[in-house]
């Protein structure tokens, strides 16, 4: 993976920078049935190739950012605030 | 052929022309009883024993690169027994128990050195922990020694003791852990295996699972379809991938971690030693080379190739647990792809497909388990039931609640 990542809101960081929280998932509604919360707090697609995380800009901004990647090449592809994709993703 | 002193003798005098591979090359045959997808140590493992234990001899091993060329090869080659969990720790001693007598069992060196396993421990706190888990692997008849700080420093004098932020204060010694040279132990359970009938396929990669009315009919490969009545899969790094072909979603994460091997140095570490104070465990191997490794890097990846943030990261846990270390070079650095499942513990069980069955999830803690993970799969399936060391390894524990998280993180793979 890039050793600098590009985040929207301060530009190319070092990637140490940053902390790893997983899987970018749509937390499901409060009153979903047990299947969908299971679903979503243990299983996983686990793809091989584009897989979008949450990253946390823990040592810069402190957004919560959205991470666009290729898990077999390591190929960044987007960053994105957490929030736009969170909005984008409702829609 | 038996391999003993006499046989190296014998072939001495008539200039080594009597060797044979170790292994055959066959053609696969269009069905088998059982197909065990991936060629690592768990998928020769579950062959051998098998073959060996329960008589199942008409069996393949459906291998997509050569035999040994996953984690198996790829690992830092420590055994030990020292968990904590009931789910966990009588599984992992019957693994240490099964390493004590692998060589005379499959006729191979694989180089088992009970060396020892010692766990620095750095506060008070971490002091009651160790003592906790000592006191839980000698209940279950474990040997575990706590050693306090003379003690450690008579053992390992060249520790940064007197670290001003990870003081060493003891650690928890488990002396029947130790080494075993990785790649011996995937030949060793592939000639096993192989003598007794045993379809070693190598290049044969999956690319799909042949389903018709919820049962599995076989495989489809790069060398053709090939039928069976039980599919095993045993492909650590990519469950995911290969669980997919038959319609599973597993609790699971692929991860990269890293390991490094040093030039060569004097004897110097005598065992394995692990820092308690951040992520870091070395050992020297026979050759000479300091084999060290750390965390995984924390992030979903299929490369078999990490970061060098991490590099970094582990370089300095090990500076602050060993000094010597600065001075020392880096030979050569790796990384395999671990299935990182939602507790840390792994999965030795039947999926929702009746005939298909699950080993995964080993987390960077398979090379230890090989023997027991082998034995209790094959056991699975050639019985139907689990081992009785393995009851907990359970795929449906996500769902029913009943997780066993050695170090209590939730369900966050990158952690465990």
């Amino acid at each position: 993976m890039a050793s600098l990542i590009a985040c929207p809101h301060c530009g190319r960081r070092p990637k140490e920078e940053f902390t790893i929280k997983g899987a970018a998932l749509v937390r499901p509604e409060p009153e979903a049935d047990a299947d969908t919360w299971f679903d979503h707090v243990y299983l996983r697609d686990n793809p091989r190739g584009r897989y979008a995380e949450f990253w946390h800009h823990t040592s810069g901004c402190r957004r919560w950012l959205v991470v666009t990647r290729d898990t077999a090449t390591h190929e960044l592809e987007e960053t994105r605030d957490a929030a736009l994709w969170r909005r984008e993703t409702a829609r | 052929m038996r391999y003993s002193a006499l046989s190296i003798l014998k072939n001495g005098l008539f200039g080594n022309k009597g060797w044979k591979p170790a292994w055959r090359t066959p053609a696969p045959k269009p069905h088998y009883d059982v197909v065990i997808v991936g060629g690592g140590g768990h998928g020769l493992a579950t062959a051998y024993y098998l073959a060996k234990e329960f008589g199942i001899t008409n069996v393949a091993v459906v291998e997509k690169g050569y035999v040994g060329s996953g984690n198996v090869g790829r690992n830092t080659t420590i055994i030990r027994s020292n968990y904590l969990l009931p789910g966990n720790n009588p599984f992992y001693e019957l693994s240490m128990k099964l390493w004590e007598g692998l060589e005379q069992d499959f006729n191979f060196n694989a180089m088992v050195s009970q060396r020892g396993v010692l766990n620095l421990f750095h506060s008070d706190a971490q002091r009651d922990a160790y003592t906790r888990r000592g006191n839980a692997m000698q209940l279950h008849g474990v040997d575990a020694d706590l050693l306090d700080r003379e003690a450690v420093r008579a053992m390992v004098p060249f520790l940064d003791f007197d670290n001003a932020r990870f003081p060493i204060q003891g650690g928890l010694l488990q002396k029947r852990g130790g080494t075993v040279r990785h790649d011996a132990v995937a030949w060793g359970y592939a000639r096993g295996a192989d003598m007794r009938g045993v379809d070693i396929l190598q290049n044969c990669e999956v690319t799909g699972i042949r389903q018709s009315q919820g049962r599995v009919l076989g495989v489809e490969t790069t060398r053709g379809f090939i039928a069976c009545n039980k599919l095993a899969l045993a492909a650590a790094g990519n469950s995911s991938r290969v669980a997919e072909m038959a319609g599973l979603k597993l609790p699971m994460e692929s991860h990269v971690l890293q390991a490094f091997v040093s030039e060569g140095l004097k004897p110097f570490i005598d065992g394995v030693v692990t820092f308690g104070a951040g992520h870091f465990y070395v050992s020297q191997s026979d050759k000479g080379g300091l084999v060290f490794g750390g965390d995984i890097d924390g992030y979903n990846s299929y490369a078999q190739r990490g970061n060098l943030a991490t590099v970094e990261h582990v370089a300095e846990a090990g500076k602050a647990m060993i000094p010597a270390l600065s001075r020392i070079r880096v030979l050569r650095s790796w990384g395999g792809v671990m299935d990182m499942s939602m507790d840390g513990s792994p999965v030795i069980d039947r999926t929702p497909i009746d005939n298909l069955y699950l080993n995964a999830g080993w987390c960077y803690g398979g090379f230890k388990a090989t023997p027991a993970s082998g034995f209790c799969f094959a056991h699975l399936l050639a019985r139907d039931a689990p081992q009785a060391t393995a009851t907990a390894f359970r795929l449906d524990r996500f769902k029913r609640g009943y997780l066993i998280d050695e170090k209590g993180q939730g369900a966050q793979p990158n952690l465990h």
